[in-house]
């Protein structure tokens, strides 16, 4: 369903370009919010910006949004340069994280009300307000006051309000954080759902990575106000280009070591943490002796229970502890040299007798193309 | 069964806390307003108390006297009634000039920084820490032919002779505005301050301009306090007797004055007592309604929820 949204990283000068963000800056008082963003977002996108708090996402968003003042820096929309209109002239509209709902006004009323302003004639803003609540199925609740909804009615009503103005580019600020767990996966895939039906270019903010990778397109990972990762959800996975990401991202082992060996179809790394060398057969350019760290994720981890028959790519220690979260188990083994390694481990594997438990002495493995060399 | 009896002679914690101000409201509110409207009814006599008792036993027949001259002259006399409709109008363009001087404060007062915000409040509250009357006689000072505000103007050459302002309406609403003004503010901004600046960047976001913003969103959801600043200004006004007294000219007709004028004057208690207790009910009658309306949104909104879905 989202594949034709993946593809190649979008180089700036892409004839598809919709939104361009040019080395916008933004400084409260003496904090440097955010410091040189640069960003290009395609037409009908879903666009993630993911970062913990404080790492000047919202802030981008806001500025984005016209909220809040660009310190330098531009920002177009469609060839536009929006930098200095205020929200109320942008073809941008926002769902706020709380919702924002207008609490004396209807459903009805809070979706009327961006194109009250636009001065639509009535009955177009009745037809309009109408089709939108049916695309997030609340006509039948056009009557209530927001208060009268329970959370997840309210967030579709502010998916409605900021889609009935059409706009442009849709903003969403943490669009699930004020949800139940049990229904925000559900509604994670709705939401993509109606934002794709719907065909609109958007940018969500938000701090779960499992949200970003589930709705998202494209994701860029924002850490200290600048964005470190631009990429799909994949190759911001699979790839990670820092400790920062790789870690961020799902869970990582991270080793760090020194390239011994540099040969065209792959590296040999020595890490004091593994008694045996690393081999890594793709995509490394960093050059001999060079000082590096090696991600391997906890999935591409084998464990058995003998000495594989390698030189490269597996240690020995004691399993330390094991959780089950049902597809896989969690184990946590404690290497030789006192580096705790994670594996998961399948639970058709789980099932069969011979399962390691905790204390037992196993083998850590890996395959020669599992792990990442990250220059920083 | 007999133990449940025995705990229903105990008050609940619920009556424990409403009694006290309730027996407070009874003892200073309601046997003081009875006692006014026990004399309302009598007629007037030399002597003292100089009004005639209600009730009497003579002759072995108890005489139950409703003496009704002080609501018939009320109502005869075109100056009494010149007089309510004068108070209510005086009182309504002070309220309304509150609104308008007074809403923009508070919605400053509210969007300051929180460290400048103690320090304006500060200043709005200030002059309660003087005396009502000092504060009036300054204005006097202020207001006068000769005074302050004429003197300034004539020195710069603005006017040639002295505005008459004081012992005129005008000098009554500069007072009554002056006096009242914190009353509207303070309830305003103690709304305005909960305000959800979320809802106003909504509003932005989807196409507002400023003032519509103000109109729709702020002005709706500050209602509640915009209401209780004009109750808090408008009653007392009403029955204002300080400031027309002092500021005002021979002709400023307000209440006050004239229960002023009926009790220590013309010494008649229960003209006086009517004039206040048809006050009093003229204020009572719209509060009274408004508080029931009040109530009745809130418990449909209530019911709405509690209500199948």
């Amino acid at each position: 369903m989202l594949e034709d949204r993946l593809g190649a990283p979008l180089r700036s000068g892409d004839a598809d370009e919709f939104l361009r963000v040019e080395s916008v800056v933004k400084i409260f008082d003496d904090t440097v919010a955010v410091k040189s963003v640069d960003l290009s977002v395609r037409r009908h996108e879903l666009f993630a910006l993911l970062g913990s708090s404080g790492c000047g996402k919202s802030t981008l968003l806001r500025m984005l949004a016209g909220f809040e003042e660009v310190t330098s820096g531009r920002i177009y929309l469609d060839n536009e340069d929006i930098t200095d209109l205020p929200p109320y002239r942008r073809p941008v509209n926002m769902m706020f994280q709380s919702y924002a709902l207008f609490p004396h006004m209807s459903v009805e009323a809070n979706v009327a009300f961006g194109l009250r302003q636009e001065g639509v004639p009535r009955n177009e803003i009745h037809d309009r307000v109408f089709e939108t609540l049916d695309l997030v199925q609340m006509a039948a609740f056009s009557r209530r006051k927001p208060h009268q909804l329970s959370g997840g009615q309210q967030q579709r009503v502010a998916l409605a309000r900021s889609l009935v103005k059409r706009p442009k580019l849709l903003l969403l600020d943490e669009p699930m954080s004020a949800l139940d767990r049990q229904i925000r996966q559900k509604t994670q895939i709705e939401l993509a759902r109606i934002l794709e039906q719907v065909g609109v270019t958007c940018i969500m903010v938000t701090h779960d990575q499992e949200e970003a990778m589930t709705m998202a397109g494209r994701l860029a990972v924002m850490s200290e106000g600048q964005i470190v990762q631009c990429g799909t959800p994949h190759e911001v996975y699979a790839f990670p280009n820092s400790r920062f990401v790789a870690g961020f991202i799902g869970s990582t082992n991270l080793f760090s070591g020194t390239i011994i060996v540099d040969q065209p179809d792959h590296v040999l790394i020595e890490s004091a943490e593994l008694a045996r060398p690393l081999y890594v057969s793709h995509g490394v350019s960093e050059p001999l002796g060079m000082d590096v760290h090696v991600s391997i994720r906890p999935e591409h981890v084998t464990v058995l229970r003998s000495a594989p028959d390698s030189d490269y790519n597996w240690a020995h220690g004691m399993v330390a502890h094991v959780a089950s979260v049902g597809s896989h188990a969690r184990y946590q083994i404690r290497l030789d040299s006192g580096h705790v390694v994670e594996a998961h481990v399948p639970s058709p594997v789980l099932a069969r007798s011979d399962a390691p438990g905790v204390d037992d002495e196993v083998f850590v493995n890996w395959s020669n193309d599992s792990a990442t060399v990250l220059p920083s | 069964m007999s133990r449940l009896s025995w705990r229903r002679l105990v008050p609940s914690a619920r009556t424990l806390a409403i009694a006290p101000p309730f027996i407070w409201l009874c003892l200073f509110l309601l046997v003081p307003f009875l006692l006014v409207l026990k004399i309302s009814f009598a007629d007037l006599e030399f002597g003292i108390p100089p009004y005639s008792p209600l009730a009497g036993l003579k002759d072995q027949t108890l005489t139950l006297a409703l003496h009704l001259r002080g609501y018939a002259l009320l109502f005869s006399d075109s100056l009494y009634i010149a007089t309510y409709l004068n108070s209510v109008k005086m009182a309504a363009i002070t309220t309304l000039c509150c609104a308008l001087i007074g809403y923009p404060m508070a919605y400053y007062i509210a969007r300051a920084h929180p460290s400048v915000r103690n320090l304006l409040l500060l200043a709005v509250i200030l002059p309660f820490w003087t005396s009502l009357l000092l504060r009036v006689y300054a204005w006097v000072g202020i207001l006068r032919n000769d005074g302050l505000l004429n003197g300034v103007l004539l020195w710069f050459g603005v006017i040639d002779a002295p505005l008459e302002i004081y012992r005129t309406d005008l000098a009554v609403y500069i007072g009554l505005v002056y006096a009242y003004l914190p009353f509207f503010i303070l309830p305003l901004y103690a709304n305005l301050v909960k305000l959800d600046l979320r809802l106003v960047e909504a509003a932005y976001d989807l196409g507002a301009r400023p003032w519509r913003v103000f109109w729709h969103i702020i002005l709706p959801l500050s209602a509640p306090g915009v209401i209780a600043g004009a109750m808090l200004v408008f009653i007392p006004s009403v029955g204002e007797y300080v400031i027309p007294e002092m500021l005002g000219g021979a002709n400023t007709l307000m209440m006050g004055r004239v229960m002023w004028t009926e009790f220590f004057n013309n010494a008649d208690w229960p003209m006086a007592a009517a004039v206040t207790c048809v006050m009093v009910l003229l204020l009572l009658v719209p509060l009274v309604i408004f508080q029931y309306n009040q109530v009745r949104q809130m418990d449909g909104r209530k019911r709405r929820l509690d209500g199948p879905a």
